[in-house]
Formats: structure tokens, sequence, C-alpha cells
């Protein structure tokens, strides 16, 4: 970096923990896109393992869900919520050696994992795989992050708490209560605990806490970022605040209880199943009130869209969050779910929201953020950013398209009798028939990542320019 | 008290605490602090003297 801190650091926010935050976005999405395009790899050549019980299917598959949720996303969110607290508080951060703590302490959890899930070690709850010591040091760092938002929201200057902050204190809070209530072991050694709950029990709480990870870290983190950053990238406030209020207090109340359709047709009670379809489908409501208020702040300034490949990322994100959680709840109707359940429809599912939404609308705002955290008066490169743009949306369509194509043809084939009730096909037939929609996958993901690097090369172009504007700390006053 | 009329009863505190958020949000007597919230990404832009983003 040729810039050097104190050049930087002219801004009365603690803008460092941001920076540090938004590169290791960038760093973390690169590492965990990689690895998923190597699962998605293995799956169309399944020699890519080597026979390496380390590079094995089984074991990079939860490194890869955990380097793109907590790490790509931890960091978006993590950086972006330390910022937008600042900016909207017009404060800064109440401590910056508790921030200094949070960013070091989330990047061990990261590399821990990185080490210890490819070792084989896990507790196998999804997308809770860490073993206990390291869920410890989660918990120490999440209260940190907590002390430190909360914190800066309590010190601020104006009188209203902005509703992105709302969003990302939801999310906040949220995270802490179910880590902590998911992750209640018994330790038997230093890498292997058993979960304290037993049996159909142990499945609900590991789905309250999976679909509210969704909920809370997935929806709500990134609507605060969306609350934020569609209006400043629109250059307009949002579209009804009134709208936002609402919709806010109606997703949390109701994700709460959309867990239990990841369980539909298990040795759950049925009445918790209709529950969590009931909940899931009611969800539609307040999911599409987020994504109504952040398309219609647009109104009047679509012309934006235009000229602006970053207010394209972050359209085009919430297009796809609401595509998804149209498809969420349809998803979770139980008649719907005995088709899609088990099947690479729920995979489409998932990187229809992970691809579309959370990584489209990080990247939009990690466009924003990156000139104005290093005072640069705006990115490298604009054209490289349409670039981006496509590849991440070409790439997303392909990846969601060829799993809803398998997902439905596998659906279909493992439901198909014969006259005398026995199976027309056999589970190894429905494996062959995915191959093409495999093949589509890998080269969807690949486009996506190799995006991803056209952003990384983006980013290092705009540091190391001496394109300096020290004179505003906004940039792009298109 | 059975448990069913709690549940009953839980339905509707839960519809009437909703309505009342609706009525609170939407009351006029809001839209004066919601359009200083509303505009609070573009707040510290003042300083600068661009005003940008007052509706």
């Amino acid at each position: 970096m040729s810039t050097s801190e104190s050049t930087l650091d002219q801004s009365p926010y603690n803008y460092k923990v941001v920076r540090q935050f938004t590169v290791m976005t960038v760093v973390w999405g690169i590492v965990g896109m990689l690895v998923g395009v190597i699962i998605a790899a293995e799956l169309v050549w399944p020699w890519l393992n080597f026979d390496l019980p380390w590079l094995h299917f089984g074991r990079l598959r939860p490194l890869h869900t955990n380097a793109v949720i907590f790490a790509f996303g931890g960091s978006a969110l993590m950086g972006t919520s330390l910022f937008v607290v600042q900016r909207t508080c017009q404060t800064r951060l109440i401590s910056d050696g508790l921030a200094a703590f949070v960013f070091w302490g989330w990047t061990l959890v990261i590399v821990l994992a990185a080490i210890t899930l490819p070792m084989g070690w896990t507790t196998a709850k999804e997308y809770a795989e860490l073993e206990w010591p390291i869920d410890i040091l989660i918990t120490v760092v999440w209260v940190a992050y907590a002390v430190l938002y909360f914190g800066t929201i309590m010190k601020r200057k104006s009188p209203h708490i902005y509703v992105a902050n709302w969003f990302y204190g939801a999310f906040i809070l949220t995270i802490a209560v179910l880590h902590i209530v998911n992750s209640m072991e018994i330790p038997v050694s230093l890498t292997k605990s058993y979960s304290v709950y037993a049996g159909t029990t142990d499945a609900m709480v590991q789905w309250w806490y999976g679909h509210n990870a969704v909920g809370f870290f997935l929806t709500a983190g990134f609507l605060g970022m969306m609350y934020y950053f569609v209006p400043k990238q629109a250059e307009r406030p949002v579209y009804s605040y009134r709208l936002s209020i609402v919709h806010f207090w109606a997703l949390i109340a109701i994700y709460m209880w959309a867990g239990p359709h990841h369980l539909h047709y298990t040795a759950l009670p049925d009445w918790a199943q209709n529950v969590g379809m009931v909940m899931s489908l009611i969800l539609l409501a307040p999911s599409w009130g987020g994504m109504i208020n952040g398309m219609m702040t647009l109104s009047g300034a679509w012309h934006k869209l235009r000229t602006d490949p970053i207010l394209r990322f972050l359209v085009v994100s919430l297009s796809f969050y609401g595509m998804s959680t149209f498809e969420g709840p349809m998803m979770a109707i139980k008649t719907v779910n005995s088709l899609s359940h088990y099947t690479d429809w729920t995979i489409g599912h998932v990187h229809s929201g992970a691809l579309g939404w959370v990584a489209m609308v990080s990247i939009g705002a990690t466009y924003h953020l990156i000139p104005l955290l290093f005072n640069r008066k705006e990115m490298y490169s604009i054209p490289l950013i349409n670039l981006h743009f496509w590849m991440s949306t070409i790439g997303t369509v392909l990846y969601v398209t060829s799993m809803w194509v398998n997902g439905l043809m596998q659906g279909l084939m493992w439901r198909a009798y014969n006259a005398d009730g026995t199976l027309t096909y056999s589970f190894a037939e429905s494996v062959a028939a995915a191959y093409p929609g495999y093949i589509v996958r890998f080269i969807g993901g690949t486009i996506f990542l190799l995006g991803m690097f056209v952003m990384a090369y983006n980013f290092w172009r705009t540091v190391a320019s001496d394109n300096t504007e020290t004179a505003s700390v906004q940039p792009q006053t298109a | 008290m059975d448990i069913n009329t709690l549940r009953g009863f839980a339905t509707i505190v839960v519809l009437v605490t909703f309505i009342a958020i609706c009525i609170w949000a939407y009351s006029s007597k809001r839209k004066h602090d919601f359009e200083e919230a509303a505009n609070l990404p573009f707040a510290d832009e003042d300083d600068q003297g661009d005003g940008k983003g007052e509706r």
C-alpha cells in the first residue's frame, strides 16, 4: 500500500477496522468460492479428491459453507455494520482496541475453521460444524462485537437509530442467542464434543438454528446493508421508512418459527411441521416488504442503472432476494417439499439467495466502500465493475437453473413407481442423470469466481493508484 | 385454563400488536421524525454543504 495509515486516517471515524474487513471480504470471497468450485468439480470428476481424506467432498463442503457464510458474508457484515453505525450515528466507534480485537478474533476463528474442517474435526451440525473450543472463541468475539456495536449506538449524536442499524442489531443479537443455544455440547476431548440435545429435539434445535441463521445472518444482516447502501448509491432516501419499520418487526417475529420446514415428513410431530410450513408462507409478506422498499427507492432514479454498475449489483441482488423469498415459502409447502427435499433444487434455492442476494449486495456495497475507505475518487475501472456484474449475473443464472432442472428431475425419478409398486429408477440412475447439470453448475460457479478475481484486480489497482481525493469523503458525486 | 384458550389468546395478542405497530408507524405524528431518520445516511455530508438526499 503506497498511502501511509496517517494519510488515510483523517476521518473522524474508525475506518481502519472497516478497511480490514473490506479487504478480507474480497479475500475470503475468493477462498470460499474457490473451495465451492473445487467441490462442484469433484461432483463432476470424483477422482479430484485424489483419495486424500482432507480433500474429500464431505470435509470440503463444510469448509465451503463456513468460508462463504461466516468468512466472506461475516466480514462483509461486520465491516459494513461498523461503517454504517458510525456514519448514521455520526460518532466514532467506542473503542479502537475492541474493534481490533473483533477483527483479529474473527480472523482467528476463520483460520481455525480452515484447519479443523479438512482434518475432519466436526460436530456434524450443519452450519455449526466447528468444535467446542472454536465455539467458545466465537462467543467471546461475538459478545465483543455486540458491545462495540451497541455501545456506539448508545453514544450516537442523532436522536434516531437509522433502520439499517435495527436490522444489523437484530442480526447481532439473534446470532448470539442461536449460536449459544445450538452449540450446547459436552466435550469429550479437545477435538470432539457431543450435543446436549438428543434425537428429534436435537434436529429441531439444529434447524431452529439453521433457518434463523438464514433469517438473521443472511437476511436481516444483509437487509441492514441494503438499507444503507441502496439509498446511498441511488442518492435518495429509502422509499418508505414506515414500511421498513413494519416489515422489520414482522420479519423478525415470523422467521423464528419457520425452522421446522427443514424437517417435513420426519419424526418431528406433525403439528410442528405445520407450524413451520404456515410461518414460512407468511414470511413472504415481510420479505417482499424489504424487497419492494429497496426497489422503490430507485423510483425516479432508474436512469442511473444505465451508467452505474454498482447500483446494478444492488438492484439485481434485490431481484434475487425477491425470487428466493418467493421460492422459499413455496418449497416449505409440504406437498412441494415432498418433491424438492433432498434434491439439488434445495442447492439451487440456497445459491439463488447466496450468490444472487448475499454476494451481489455485498459486492455492490464493497465497490461503494473501497474508494471511500482508501481516499480515492472512484474505482480504478468502472467497465471492470460492469464486467464483474455480468459475470456474477450469468454465473448465478447458470448455477440456479441447472440445479432447478436437476432437482425436479431427481424428485420425479425418485418418486416414479412401476405398476407392480417397485421403483422405476435406481438411485445411481438419478446420479448419472444429474451429470450434465453438475457440469453447468461447475461452469456457472467458475464464472462467478472469476468475477471475484476481476474485483480483486480492480481493488488493487484502485488502492495502488494515486488518484486521491481528500477534499470530500464521498466518492462518485455523479 | 385450557391450553387452547391460551393459544387463541396468544394469536389475538400478536394480531393486536401487529395492528398497533402499523397504526404507530403510519400515524401522521411520526411523519416528521421518520423523514429525519430516513435522511440519516446523508446527514453527515451536510458538513460539506452538499445537502444531497433532501427530498
